[in-house]
């Protein structure tokens, strides 16, 4: 039973980062129809920026106070991972509208592939890794048996997800450019005849979703503390599988999926063998697809001639 | 003028926002200490090379107005049939005159661009004419090299023995992923494929008994000529080897060139065999499928069956390169099935025009060929690479040498990419 909440633990933080980069899938697919394929290598590249910033305050600036740093690390990442995400759609998916939808499909390949090598080329290939800014946290148990540890880490990680997916969720509610999302995501078109700048609108997407990302990004560059530039396609794929297993379009389905597939991975690794948790996590991916291919959430697509 | 100057003075500073953190900043890492070391020239490079294409986008879009006819340049696909034929066997017989007169290097380098015509052949049949966006291919690949590696460790078969039943196994896996999925639209079709692509790489990384696990299998035995092996001593006793059975000295030459040689026979099958597929009901039903779904079954096509056709046969032409791959490196490893040669094998059909044969030909021997010639930037080989499948998309998405096909269309059309 202990063994049981502890997965449960690591799987709820996995599942937190997942539904961060999730999110970015869902939407930008909800709107434009298209699967944002670099969308992995964003959340990657603001791994990096968090590092980099982390490092410049502790050691080129000596700052310790932690919370400070914290903001400001998620701050700098946000602004600049935002930037990605509005650049790239403005050179990458811009131009191909209205194209077949396996063209958007490819360039987005292509620029997740320029994306992981152009960090490459900058950071290096290696591992990088840093020092935990936060470390610690309780343990609950017996004292000589199975002890349940949920480090302090673990709970800024739920903590942070939850602001930030209710910010989320109030925004889309609530503003006014998230009720231009929500019509954009029913028809492109007919907002786009009712006077909202659609295309301003789906910049709009991109830089929610790459802020998320970048958040999801931070986060794990503190939990995990190793990073390297091909982070970024196994975790997209991943996320992808999480938006697919909510339902693709719907942003509770990519919470509610990003945290079933986190779960799933977390007792694959305990109970059955660790190399297989992507394994299972891939099959989750393909079992979802063939026999529920509108995920948990989504409502069904209708074809029209 | 100043407009677009300030416009590109604005899109470089944006680049140097976004080049700062990656270029400009790196990381050392010594020991325990972590250090930043700022190095500032990348990103004015970055950002002069931004400002510059920035500015040269608008003349760029004026020329690129005035020779519109290129858009509709293709090979002339109206010759007649014997200067065409002629022109064939003339291309076959210097083909393989070549090898012999050629560097080791160079034939070497040939073989591989072979194996990458084969595996492009193979995946334009999928995407190009099925319109099937397969991201796993490499899968089907891996199969054929691992069933042709595993089949002569256990049980001593040859490499042409083992090449049918590879072809078989690798159309049986393609069949059986393609019966459940290819239900999928389009790109949910593609993630499949990507996720089944990665499960077979982790099963040949983890099934240490049967694969090797990521040390892989290594000594597998190069093709005979006729049961004549390319060696220094026949592996068996009792063997003739080349050089022995024809009276000539050894030379490793040799063995290079008969490899390039089962490549070019084996290329030709391929082409040979998907060209009578696509005059066949079979073929047209692929290109009728990509064209309009609903069309083809409201006329009593069954889109299933003919998908699954389309997707096996891709399928087991990829593992009839893997067959050959393993037996040219002697040596494999799940490292040389990861997914980016599947993105390499889509640019190849995609560059190369989705559905044109002789595209992706060329397609496949410019992208082997081309980071070879090029060693000294190896290291951007891919950046390079992944930023060509964007601006290809973007200006060229018809690929270079498009398809054309006869076709009937109304004379007024909205302007895009068809």
């Amino acid at each position: 039973m202990l063994e049981f909440s502890q997965q449960i633990i690591n799987g709820l933080t996995l599942g937190s980062i997942y539904a961060l980069i999730a999110i970015g899938y869902t939407m930008v697919y909800g709107i434009i129809g298209m699967i944002n394929f670099a969308h992995g290598e964003i959340y990657m590249i603001s791994a990096y920026i968090g590092l980099i910033t982390i490092t410049a305050l502790t050691v080129q600036f000596g700052v310790e106070n932690v919370p400070l740093i914290l903001l400001f690390t998620l701050a700098v990442s946000i602004l600049i991972t935002s930037a990605y995400g509005w650049t790239i759609e403005r050179v990458a998916y811009r131009p191909l509208r209205g194209s077949p939808r396996l063209i958007p499909l490819i360039s987005a390949i292509g620029m997740s592939i320029f994306l992981q090598n152009y960090v490459q080329i900058g950071q290096g290939a290696r591992d990088l890794s840093m020092q935990p800014l936060i470390s610690g946290g309780w343990r609950f148990g017996p004292e000589d048996g199975f002890q349940v540890y949920l480090s302090y880490m673990q709970v800024l990680i739920a903590v942070v997800t939850v602001i930030f997916m209710t910010a989320l969720t109030l925004f889309i509610a609530r503003s006014r450019l998230g009720r231009a999302c929500r019509a954009c995501s029913q028809d492109l078109t007919m907002t786009n005849l009712l006077g909202i700048d659609t295309n301003r609108v789906i910049s709009l997407t991109f830089v929610l979703g790459a802020a998320l990302a970048a958040v999801a990004g931070v986060l794990i560059s503190l939990y995990i503390g190793k990073i390297n530039p091909f982070i970024g396609f196994e975790a997209g794929i991943k996320a992808f599988t999480a938006a697919v297993l909510g339902g693709i379009g719907s942003i509770p389905g990519a919470m509610l999926g990003g945290v079933i597939l986190g779960l799933a991975e977390s007792f694959a690794s305990a109970y059955l063998l660790t190399e297989y948790k992507d394994v299972v996590a891939f099959s989750l991916l393909v079992l979802v697809l063939l026999f529920r291919p509108t995920g948990l959430l989504g409502k069904p697509e209708i074809e029209k001639v | 003028m100043p407009r677009h100057l300030s416009e590109a003075a604005l899109v470089a500073l944006l680049a140097g926002l976004l080049t700062v953190p990656i270029l400009g900043i790196q990381i050392q890492v010594e020991g325990i200490n972590v250090s930043l070391e700022g190095e500032p020239w990348p990103v004015v490079l970055a950002m002069v090379a931004v400002f510059v294409a920035r500015l040269l986008q608008i003349p760029l879009k004026a020329i690129s107005s005035l020779v519109h006819i290129t858009h509709r340049l293709s090979l002339p696909t109206h010759l007649p049939k014997a200067y065409f034929l002629g022109l064939l066997a003339l291309a076959i017989i210097a083909a393989a005159i070549w090898p012999f007169t050629a560097s080791r290097g160079s034939v070497d380098i040939a073989t591989l661009a072979l194996i990458y015509v084969m595996l492009g052949l193979g995946l334009n049949v999928v995407v190009g004419f099925a319109g099937l966006l397969d991201l796993g291919y490499v899968a089907f690949y891996a199969v054929g090299a691992y069933g042709y590696a595993l089949l002569s460790m256990h049980f001593g078969l040859s490499f042409w023995e083992c090449l049918p039943l590879c072809v078989i196994m690798a159309a049986m896996t393609g069949c059986l992923l393609g019966f459940p999925v290819l239900r999928l639209r389009g790109d949910y079709l593609a993630i499949v494929t990507l996720g089944f692509g990665e499960i077979i790489r982790l099963l040949l990384n983890n099934l240490d008994e049967l694969t090797g696990g990521p040390d892989g299998i290594g000594n597998i035995p190069k093709p005979t000529l006729f049961g004549l092996e390319f060696a220094r001593r026949p592996s068996i006793e009792g063997g003739t080897t080349f050089h022995q059975f024809f009276g000539l000295d050894y030379s490793g030459a040799d063995t290079v060139i008969f490899l390039y040689l089962v490549a070019l026979v084996m290329t030709l099958f391929i082409l040979y065999v998907i060209n009578r597929l696509i005059r066949m009901p079979v073929g047209r039903a692929w290109e009728a499928l990509r064209e309009d779904e609903i069309a083809c079954r409201s006329l009593g096509l069954n889109p299933t069956t003919i998908k699954l056709s389309a997707f096996g046969f891709g399928a087991s032409t990829a593992g009839f390169a893997g067959a050959f791959f393993a037996a040219r490196q002697g040596f494999i490893n799940p490292e040389s099935f990861t997914f980016i040669e599947s993105a390499i094998v889509l640019a190849i059909v995609v560059l190369g025009g989705m559905g044109s044969q002789i595209g992706v030909i060329l397609a496949a021997i410019a992208l082997t060929a081309l980071p070879e010639m090029a060693r000294q930037f190896a290291e951007y080989r891919m950046l390079i690479f992944g930023l060509v499948l964007v601006l290809m998309m973007i200006w060229r998405p018809q690929g270079l040498l498009p398809a054309t096909r006869p076709r009937l269309e109304l004379p007024v059309r909205k302007e895009g990419p068809s």
